[in-house]
């Protein structure tokens, strides 16, 4: 990979809290323009990556570059360059959907913040509650707008982490489109997730985080071709759960 | 940092704008910050006041600076339970990893609570004029009040910041404002402290709130302050640098 291709450049990366080690020499390179998916089991460390890769926590050792910046040495210009959507959905409940979006462009220094939550609202189906306290949000409208928040200012990099934990399907696929709509506009995501489909939807690569190190990491076809050797079965199709729930809810608007 | 620092004054304009839609949307807030130290003085004047020898022939002018310490000692409360608030749902977070000034999120709440008191303190005024109050105070004097109210609402908004930010639950946050109601009741705010048994004079005597009640009675009434407002000035400044010093360590486990 050429050097001004690479997004995000973790090397050696290390990190306890107190006496408990959570990363052990933590090493990937996440390219520009891709989606990366990191997975791991809960308490694997994937939050604590995402928290020293968007600056909010300093590793003990280890390079990490981020857009070309060093995350200790030049943590403004990385900021700059990053938005992060945390685990739970960061929103003021106090304040109304488009509220939270005009909030967000004043800091990041934008001009016409009005006109900036105006289309995101439309983008993300929140037109309808967009002068509502989010407090009435239902748990897919608060993801949706706890991204949109993440996209003022169209960042060159979106950390995602577990952006569809606690969602209902429809709710998560929609999160899903989301995600592929900003990469096929060219930007970068990185992603954590818990759910081995969400990684196989959405994912160039994919990373898995165990006992603080990345065991594998590649595309899929990477990994289907290094794991368990692909058996052909005729199996009868049964629909799963999430077929028949999604069948029946149809096409309804979740607004 | 450069382009931070210009944006600094902006960024907490943003902080106060949203804090304040905070205060003014919560009915709770509004009652317990000016109407309920309305309703004391209310109760005090026309029920208890009666019974009251106070030294003074008008009770509402001997009972105002305590009925406005009364209010800043019930807004305190909040500004712990909106900084908690910010820290649990990872507000802070979003915040900071953003290219926002790092103490602008904090600022934006300390102002906060300076502005609003000063919105609730006016209100209280202003109904005490309604119920006879009157003062020989000039200018001069009126703004040395205000000066002194300011320095005690910054005082206890720094000790309420401490709880705030370091709390692990609601009731840990909000539970700080309960020790600071009480500091006015046992002053000479309400009562000469000449009526009081020994002990509870002694503590009352030398407690802040008294040398804070006496500063302002005497400047509202065009009286010699005497020593009580150096001792005034030097209990706030004292015990605002130590609670400045302790909330912001708690702050910066968060940034």
């Amino acid at each position: 990979m050429l050097q001004n291709e690479i997004a995000i450049s973790v090397e050696g990366l290390k990190k306890s809290y107190k006496r408990v080690s959570v990363l052990n020499g933590v090493d990937f390179h996440v390219k520009k323009g891709s989606v990366f998916a990191l997975l791991g089991s809960n308490g694997a460390g994937k939050t604590t990556i995402i928290r020293i890769l968007s600056t909010l926590l300093k590793q003990d050792s280890g390079n990490v570059m981020v857009n070309g910046f060093d995350v200790v040495a030049e943590p403004v210009k990385v900021r700059r360059s990053i938005s992060l959507t945390g685990q739970f959905a960061a929103i003021d409940e106090v304040l109304t959907g488009r509220e939270n979006l005009v909030m967000i462009a004043r800091l990041r220094h934008l001009s016409n913040p009005q006109q900036i939550a105006a289309d995101l609202l439309d983008r993300f189906g929140l037109t309808g509650g967009a002068d509502r306290k989010t407090a009435t949000y239902s748990g897919g409208m608060r993801r949706r707008l706890d991204i949109a928040m993440s996209l003022v200012g169209n960042a060159e990099l979106v950390f995602l982490d577990e952006p569809t934990t606690g969602l209902d399907p429809e709710a998560r696929i929609e999160v899903w489109k989301i995600i592929k709509e900003l990469a096929a506009a060219g930007t970068t995501v990185f992603l954590t997730t818990q759910y081995l489909d969400e990684a196989e939807q959405l994912a160039d690569n994919i990373a898995i985080l165990h006992q603080g190190k990345i065991i594998v990491n590649g595309t899929l076809a990477d990994l289907k071709k290094k794991y368990p050797p692909a058996k052909i079965e005729y199996i009868e199709k049964q629909p799963t759960l999430e077929d028949i729930f999604l069948a029946i809810v149809g096409k309804k608007e979740v607004v | 940092m450069e382009a931070v620092k210009n944006y600094y004054f902006a960024d907490m304009r943003v902080m106060l704008g949203r804090s304040m839609r905070h205060v003014l949307r919560s009915m709770d807030t509004i009652i317990t910050v000016t109407i309920m130290p309305v309703a004391m003085m209310l109760l005090f004047v026309y029920v208890l006041g009666g019974a009251i020898q106070s030294g003074s022939d008008n009770y509402v002018n001997y009972l105002l600076p305590g009925i406005l310490l009364i209010a800043i000692a019930n807004s305190i409360g909040y500004t712990s339970y909106r900084l908690f608030n910010d820290v649990q749902r990872g507000i802070f977070e979003r915040f900071n990893s953003m290219p926002v000034s790092r103490s602008a999120a904090l600022w934006g709440h300390v102002l906060t609570s300076l502005v609003s008191n000063a919105i609730s303190l006016t209100v209280i005024v202003l109904v005490a004029l309604i119920m006879g109050f009157r003062s020989h105070a000039g200018i001069l004097q009126w703004l040395a009040v205000a000066g002194l109210l300011a320095l005690v609402t910054l005082t206890l908004t720094w000790i309420a910041a401490i709880a705030g930010l370091s709390a692990k639950s609601v009731d840990g946050a909000t539970a700080i404002a309960y020790p600071i109601h009480l500091l006015p009741l046992i002053s000479s705010a309400f009562v000469p402290t000449s009526s009081m048994p020994k002990g509870v004079r002694a503590f009352a005597e030398n407690q802040p709130m008294t040398s804070i009640v006496e500063t302002i009675r005497a400047l509202l009434f065009n009286q010699p302050v005497g020593n009580a407002i150096w001792i005034a000035i030097a209990w706030c400044a004292g015990l605002m640098i130590v609670a400045y010093l302790f909330a912001m360590r708690a702050y910066r486990k968060h940034v």
